[in-house]
């Protein structure tokens, strides 16, 4: 009963998605409130719906219940409970019910919080959304349905592709699901703003914290995804420009720029026409994305579904919306009014250029990764555009918008002043030249760029310490009260400071990372010691053992320095008989934020065994920046100007102020 | 019936939702632009203090802003509502039909409701007179599951799990069982002929690698040999696979109950003249000698049994073949049933009756087969 009621639970959600799409509307056209309140009732209960089927599938993947053939192909009875509930959305049927049910919970979320919007721009809003839905329930019930039955239920399944038996999984697409589902709800709003013809700068500030989480939950998605191949797949490397790590990347692009237009259109009511274009594009690229991965078109790890007619059927999902959207965009654009002027150094112009920059680095992933696809299709040849093509473009365009990045919330509004903005950055310059001549002297020789880009780290870090110590006017006030002025700034510039000082320490992360990451690859017998960046490892065993589902076989290093021992790494090579593969499980050992990094591979006759060791110096900066950049998001998002729905007697207690 | 009456309820809460809205006479007029800009009104303020906007950008910023929020509240004075009970009717219709409609129209071509579910706990506490089998397997490993280390329970466990078909379990309930119950020259076989098995017979390394650890712990493990004979015919070395079965026939013991086999598989590589003129089997074709590499030794045997029976039928109802009356004889001999050896010549000399050309052929393939008279 579990599995049909599941199933028709979809169903349901599909007509009310239906209804959700086309009675607001109408209900906008004839300014009937009764009719456009239809909108928040059905994202509700198609909330509830959409939940309970996936609640449903879970409860048939955690009671193994093969007569379902989603369950029988992707589960195993004696797989452990957490990879059993991983495993619902390990899979490609599983994955879309996962991507509607956060479809549905931001449906629902605008119905429920979404109480300070105008009446007819949220029954628009939930009606596009209502279609986007629609369109994925159809996807799912015909072409990925899985609640497919078995008239033979199978004693035992196939087993969790155990690569994707790990903790990385459990969280990472959902993560990264919560971030592009999330700008469905942009893309929403700047449809619903194309079609009442109206868009000003509350439609800005309604949008921003949507916006806001779907980037926080897409930047640590990603970095999580990164992580994930760092120690899963034991190659030791942390991005490889990879098409499925390029199709969330550029949303993320696109998504940052989104935010940054967005404020200006707030702030400054400019930049309307513009904004409305970028919330378009970000979804539309979060859908290709989805297409990228789920059609099939590439062959890569993430790639589990290979059916045409799936990619077919997306694709024209893909056509529908994206043109669609364009289309009205093309046609209604035109009557936006346009508003709010400013000279080119403001804060609005760094803003500009920053989008600039930002859109234009996307376009260059977006490049980058479809060229050589289309060209394929084309003409057959197959060609690889890898690293090097976007260390060469991308890197360049980021150059120029790190160094303009503390500059912008530094600026003032409508017109600033560059050369004072200048000398209030003078500390982070000095401090970033310091950092540039004492890595210079660190490491004599080497790569002649890394001293300077670790200098723009530093001066993104510092610029980012200027602006609040601006703020609060700390060194020129009394201490005490450059500590009330900084609890009472908006949070919102705790967050840009936060976000922005992410960005630095990433950089610097992935430049140390890059230049002295420091290798050795060899075969070692017991009791062998390699040495690598003053560390000595010693193999002392190589044992096996029998876990739940696998056999692993487990090499013991000892890791000393100078003689004094630091501690034990036991990566291990774990070979999965139900489908017949091995994974590699990386030992990680944390100095700080340097790592040593230890993989196994195969085990040679003598006794030995290959192994792959890295020291890579201040890794873990990769991934604290994008943490930072997410707390950053937080607590912009929990500024109380943003918040949805904030009680209105705090706003009058606000507009009091004046006096001071 | 109960999943008919969950269905009722579910379609009845999703007609509810969009029938609510519409029977409420007054409803919510939502938010306004206007509070929207008393908020950033206040900021400005805000910012000005901080420093952060000069005075004179903060009073255009201040004039501008009053402006649009001037217009907003004009514009939410105009803003008419209005009520069209004609359109709220055909609504209610929708949600009352169409919604059901629609809902079980999509329903019925895809779900299976005459479908109970399968949950794998349930399966196994209900005893099922087809699969009693099943049920002591789920026992063993509900037990193992708890107790891990305990390797008679593996060993136990290992073989059933072979010859129900769950390879890949085997062979991972064989591996169990030599980590905990100790490393043997058959275990390692069995572990072998398990990989194989799930390889659809064929040899993977692995597989092959178990066979030699298993002839490196015992050399006349007769399995692990049979295997690595195989093993090289499948990577075409068939005058190796040749020796080996040649060798395991000239040093293996004259009642080992592999014999037959082992003679079948160097007939079939072209060896055939072993060192003892063993009986050959029934000859089988390419396409089932395959299949029968994918068999463990018990469903081996109930598919010779089977073929010997059907050649007995067959020449019940005609008995003219002395060649296939020479090879049922030979069968049973093989098989170790000498009474039924007996009586089969019995019947072929009944068959053959008077027919001297015959009869002396008979009598000719008899000569080596052990049975006199």
């Amino acid at each position: 009963m579990i599995a049909e009621a599941g199933h028709y639970a979809l169903v349901l959600a599909l007509a009310l998605a239906l209804i959700q799409s086309t009675v607001p509307i109408i209900g906008a056209r004839l300014r009937d409130p009764a009719l456009m309140n239809v909108a928040r009732s059905t994202a509700l209960v198609q909330l509830l719906f959409a939940g309970l089927s996936f609640l449903a599938l879970t409860t048939l993947y955690v009671t193994s219940d093969f007569s379902v053939a989603n369950v029988f192909e992707n589960s195993h009875s004696m797989k452990p409970l957490l990879y059993k509930i991983t495993g619902v959305w390990g899979n490609h049927e599983g994955s879309m019910l996962l991507w509607v049910s956060i479809l549905a919970l931001f449906g629902g979320l605008v119905a429920a919080f979404g109480n300070n919007l105008p009446l007819s721009l949220r029954a628009h809003v939930l009606a596009v959304q209502g279609w986007i839905a629609a369109a994925f329930y159809l996807f799912i019930l015909m072409t990925s349905n899985p609640f497919l039955r078995l008239a033979q239920p199978p004693l035992e399944g196939r087993d969790l592709n155990p690569v994707l038996q790990d903790i990385g999984l459990a969280v990472h697409p959902p993560m990264l699901y919560l971030g592009y589902v999330g700008f469905s709800i942009a893309f929403s709003f700047a449809v619903a703003a194309l079609i009442e013809g109206r868009i000003d700068a509350a439609w800005a500030r309604w949008v921003r914290p949507w916006t806001l989480v779907a980037w926080i939950f897409l930047t640590l998605g990603i970095a999580m995804g990164s992580y994930w191949a760092y120690y899963e797949l034991g190659w030791g490397g942390w991005w490889f420009w990879d098409p499925v790590e390029n199709a969330s990347l550029m949303p993320w692009l696109s998504g940052t720029a989104l935010l940054h237009s967005a404020v200006v259109m707030e702030k400054r009511n400019a930049l309307k026409v513009w904004t409305i274009l970028l919330a378009i594009l970000t979804f539309s690229l979060s859908l290709l994305g989805t297409f990228l991965v789920r059609s099939g078109v590439l062959t890569s790890v993430h790639a589990f579904a290979t059916d045409p007619t799936r990619g077919v059927f997306i694709l024209l999902i893909l056509c529908l919306f994206i043109g669609g959207s364009l289309t009205l965009y093309m046609w209604r654009a035109s009557s936006l009014k346009q508003g709010g002027l400013f000279a080119p150094i403001s804060r609005e112009g760094a803003l500009v250029l920053n989008n600039l920059f930002l859109t234009t680095a996307c376009a260059t992933v977006f490049i980058g990764t479809l060229y050589p696809l289309a060209l394929e299709m084309l003409t057959g040849e197959k060609i690889s555009v890898g690293a090097p093509f976007f260390n060469l473009t991308f890197g360049p365009l980021f150059v120029p918008l790190l160094l303009a990045m503390p500059f912008g919330p530094l600026l003032a509004w409508k017109r600033g002043d560059l050369k004072g903005v200048t000398q209030r950055l003078m500390a982070a310059g000095i401090a970033a030249l310091l950092a540039v001549a004492l890595v210079w002297a660190w490491t004599t020789g080497g790569a002649a760029l890394a001293p300077l880009a670790i200098g723009l780290g530093v001066f993104v870090i510092a610029g980012s310490i200027v602006d609040i110590a601006e703020r609060t006017m700390l060194f020129r006030l009394p201490f005490g009260v450059a500590f009330r002025r900084a609890r009472g700034l908006p949070r919102a510039a705790w967050g840009t400071a936060f976000a922005h000082a992410g960005i630095g320490v990433a950089l610097i992360g992935i430049v140390c990372e890059s230049t002295w990451n420091t290798e050795y690859i060899g075969t070692m017998q017991p009791n062998d010691v390699a040495k690598l960046a003053g560390y000595e490892l010693t193999l002392k065993d190589v044992t096996q053992r029998q876990g739940p589902n696998f056999r692993e076989s487990l090499a013991r290093f000892k890791v000393t320095r100078g003689g004094d021992e630091i501690g034990e790494m036991t990566p291990s090579k774990r070979n999965f008989a139900a489908r017949q593969s091995s994974t590699t499980e990386a030992a990680l050992l944390s100095r700080g934020a340097s790592q040593l990094y230890i993989s196994l591979g195969e085990e040679t006759a003598g006794g030995g065994v290959a192994v792959r060791m890295y020291h890579k110096p201040l890794v873990l900066m990769i991934w604290w920046g994008p943490v930072l950049m997410a707390f950053g998001g937080l607590l912009s998002l929990s500024d109380r100007r943003l918040r949805v729905g904030a009680p209105k007697p705090a706003k009058a207690s606000r507009a009091l102020q004046p006096a001071e | 019936m109960a999943l008919w009456f969950v269905f009722a309820l579910m379609t009845a809460a999703a007609i509810f939702a969009v029938l609510w809205p519409l029977g409420r006479t007054r409803s919510d007029a939502g938010g306004t632009e206007a509070s929207v800009y008393r908020d950033q009104l206040a900021e400005i303020t805000r910012d000005t203090a901080a420093g952060l906007i000069g005075p004179t950008e903060a009073e255009a910023a201040r004039v501008e802003i009053s402006r649009r929020l001037l217009a907003a509240v004009d514009a939410e004075g105009t803003a008419s509502v209005g009520s069209s009970p004609g359109f709220r009717r055909a609504v209610s219709l929708l949600a009352l039909i169409g919604l059901p409609l629609l809902a079980i129209g999509f329903y019925l071509p895809l779900g299976s409701p005459a479908m109970p579910d399968f949950p794998l706990a349930a399966r196994n506490q209900s005893p099922s007179p087809t699969q009693p089998l099943n049920n002591l397997v789920a026992q063993v490993e509900q037990h193992l599951e708890k107790n891990p280390t305990d390797g008679r329970g593996w060993t136990v466990l290992a073989p059933v799990l072979a010859k129900i078909g769950r390879t890949d379990d085997a062979v991972r309930a064989f591996r169990n069982a030599i980590t905990y119950a100790g490393d043997t020259a058959a275990r390692r076989a069995d572990l072998g002929e398990a990989m194989a098995m799930a390889a659809n017979g064929v040899i993977t390394a692995d597989a092959k690698a178990e066979f030699e650890r298993a002839v490196a712990l015992d050399a006349g493990e007769a399995k692990a040999r049979y295997f690595l004979g195989l093993a090289a015919e499948q990577d075409g070395r068939g005058s190796d696979a040749a020796a080996i079965w040649r060798d395991m026939l000239a040093k293996g013991p004259a009642d080992a109950p592999w014999r037959p086999v082992v003679t079948a598989a160097l007939a079939r590589v072209g060896g055939g003249n072993a060192p003892t003129s063993g009986p050959n089997l029934p000859a089988l074709s390419q396409g089932t000698i395959a299949s029968v590499q994918g068999m463990n030794a018990g469903d081996r045997n109930a598919m010779v049994q089977g073929m010997v029976d059907r050649l007995a039928t067959r020449l019940k109802q005609d008995g003219s073949d002395v060649e296939g009356w020479l090879r049922l004889v030979r069968a049973y001999m093989v098989l170790g049933e000498r009474d039924k050896a007996k009586s089969a010549l019995a019947d072929a000399r009944e068959a053959v009756g008077t027919d001297a050309e015959r009869l002396r052929k008979l009598n000719d393939g008899l000569k080596d087969s052990g049975l006199d008279g």
